[in-house]
């Protein structure tokens, strides 16, 4: 009987509740039930070849017979395992990072936002200490989404704390010179942008100098987002009263100081949601660098769904990039959830 | 004995409103000068002025011989000796009372983490909060900030101390803790310039009495003659409305 009351309750408490509550539920029987049908019941798993796919639902055959192609791009299948070493140590670290003490902690971060990139791309790059050499031109798959992604991740976030307090700054010209700078970023698409760091960039420099057009794309979507994260911070630094720049001010602690230890920890947890928004954007921008060839996630389907072998597999590749995609941001997300909530304390 | 804050002639404008007009002023080592006036006389723009969280635009201000001007080295060197209480507390949220108290000795100061730990403590005891010192400033009564907020000034070992109206945040019941710090404090032989409209304090512990109105000093007594014989018409009815 408490069923049936608080359904009535909460799904027919008046006429409009009653229609609506039944239409949804069509629009759910309408939709749901096909999915699961096509996505699972009716896919099929197993086999090599498209052939094998006669069930009639998706088939998932041509994910798993591209998985790798998807995974890393055209990286040489025998160097996959220095992709995966580094995302291995990557992740292990993420998870002993939580049960550090704050002073290991403090190490393992800078280990992890520093050297370790670097030491990454190295070790991806090869062509040092008997690893072979692998052109970023092979690079490709979610390999080179969390590559791009993370590599702008980590230079755009400080640049954007630079930008919104020189566009605050009382001198005029790192104060024009920010607005400048962010107002031509924010002003122009990302696909031109890129356009330009892979086609036209080279062709202004000198001959005989070479930049990665890898090098190239993610500078500029660093610049890209650090625009956007530029804003972000700003509302954050407008939102700490005054009172705190005088009281920092008035123990003796200069601009770089009281910026550092009062304003900005205050200043960013107030714009965690803002600042996991623009990573997110940012994640989700990545695949605009088909423009100047680099396929990631995304174009490694598009390539994949072109092969004569495997054509018409447009909507299980789509679909699997999307899960992807979701699977990520979400972490992104919960994971910015989580700061905050280990960051509130009582004002 | 010199002066260890002296203003001569110090004009200050906020756009076209002048808000400090000509001031003379100036404070003697070891004195206690109160400063009260009608909200809006200029009084926190002037203390303010004193460790330069404003600047003035005319006249020149000297704190324990040292000019202020653009010069910034001087600046800092001027903010380390002179501690600064505010109205609204302002004390950092995201740090604890301990961490309020000991961040500006580790990284202006340059000293080690626990001779500024165990500074802050004796000035925690001092204001009587040392069982709140991990706490968080959210999580302390209005009186009990505004003591934190008192000792983390004094432990930048000041020489002079500034209140800018340090009670008229606070519920009445509050007021009474932190003028008993204060007190204290004057006891001890701190140079004290404190803007507030605590007449009783003034009585008590004040050397003089600055009477400030529309950005002019009207009266400036010691404290006995300001309250029996105030000249000034506006001073007297300043008084007759706040005793």
């Amino acid at each position: 009987m408490n069923v049936l009351n608080f359904i009535r309750k909460k799904f027919f408490s008046s006429p409009i509740d009653a229609f609506l509550t039944l239409s949804i539920g069509y629009l759910i029987y309408l939709t749901i039930p096909p999915l699961i049908n096509w996505t699972l019941i009716d896919a099929t798993f197993s086999g090599n070849t498209k052939k094998d796919c006669v069930a009639g639902g998706a088939c998932w055959v041509f994910v798993k017979m591209w998985f790798n192609r998807f995974l890393y791009g055209l990286y040489p299948n025998e160097e996959i395992w220095r992709i995966n070493l580094a995302f291995s140590i990557l992740i292990i670290s993420i998870v002993v990072y939580r049960f550090l003490n704050p002073k290991f902690k403090r190490y393992l971060f800078i280990f992890l936002v520093l050297p370790f990139p670097i030491l990454s791309l190295m070790i991806f790059s090869g062509g040092f200490l008997g690893l072979a050499p692998v052109d970023t031109r092979e690079w490709g798959g979610l390999f080179l989404t969390l590559v791009i992604s993370i590599f702008a991740i980590i230079f755009c976030f400080p640049l954007g704390i630079l930008l919104a307090m020189g566009r605050r700054s009382n001198l005029p010209v790192i104060k024009y010179f920010s607005i400048g700078f962010i107002e031509f970023w924010r002003g122009v698409p990302l696909i031109t942008v890129l356009f330009m760091a892979g086609v036209m960039f080279p062709l202004l420099l000198p001959s005989g100098t070479n930049l990665d057009k890898l090098v190239r794309v993610i500078i500029a979507i660093t610049l890209f987002e650090a625009a956007y994260m530029a804003e972000v911070i700003r509302g954050g630094l407008q939102a700490v009263g005054r009172g705190q720049y005088d009281a920092s001010k008035a123990i003796g602690m200069g601009y770089w100081k009281s910026h550092i230890f009062i304003v900005l920890p205050q200043a960013l947890k107030l714009v965690i949601p803002g600042i996991a928004n623009t990573f997110i954007a940012l994640f989700k921008d990545t695949p605009l660098v088909f423009v100047v060839g680099l396929l990631e996630i995304l174009g490694m389907v598009n390539l994949a769904k072109t092969n004569p072998y495997w054509l018409g597999m447009a909507t299980e590749g789509y679909v699997f990039v999307a899960f992807v995609y979701w699977i990520f941001c979400f972490a992104m997300s919960r994971y910015s959830l989580s700061i905050e909530e280990k960051l509130k304390t009582t004002n | 004995m010199g002066n260890i804050i002296q203003l001569n002639s110090v004009n200050k404008w906020f756009g076209d409103f002048h808000v400090l007009k000509d001031i003379n002023f100036e404070v003697s080592e070891k004195e206690k000068v109160v400063i009260c006036g009608p909200s809006g006389s200029g009084k926190s723009t002037l203390i303010r002025c004193i460790n330069r969280l404003e600047e003035h635009q005319k006249g020149e201000i000297i704190v324990d011989g040292m000019a202020l001007d653009e010069n910034t080295k001087n600046i800092s060197a001027i903010r380390s000796e002179v501690g600064m209480v505010f109205q609204q507390f302002n004390l950092f949220p995201h740090l604890s009372i301990l961490e309020n108290c000991t961040l500006a000795q580790i990284w202006v100061k340059k000293k080690t983490k626990k001779e500024s730990e165990t500074l802050a403590m004796d000035y925690l005891k001092k204001v009587q909060i040392e069982d709140q010192a991990l706490k968080f400033p959210g999580q302390l009564s209005g009186g009990q900030q505004q003591r934190a907020a008192i000792a983390r000034a004094l432990c930048m070992e000041p020489k002079i101390m500034l209140f800018d109206e340090p009670t008229s945040a606070l519920d009445p019941e509050m007021i009474k803790e932190v003028l008993d710090v204060m007190v204290d404090l004057a006891k001890g032989g701190m140079t004290m310039c404190v803007v507030t409209h605590e007449m009783g304090f003034a009585k008590e512990v004040a050397d003089r009495v600055v009477f400030m109105d529309e950005g002019n000093i009207v009266e400036a007594k010691k404290t006995n003659d300001f309250f029996q014989n105030p000249e000034n018409e506006r001073t007297k009815l300043f008084l007759s409305q706040i005793l």
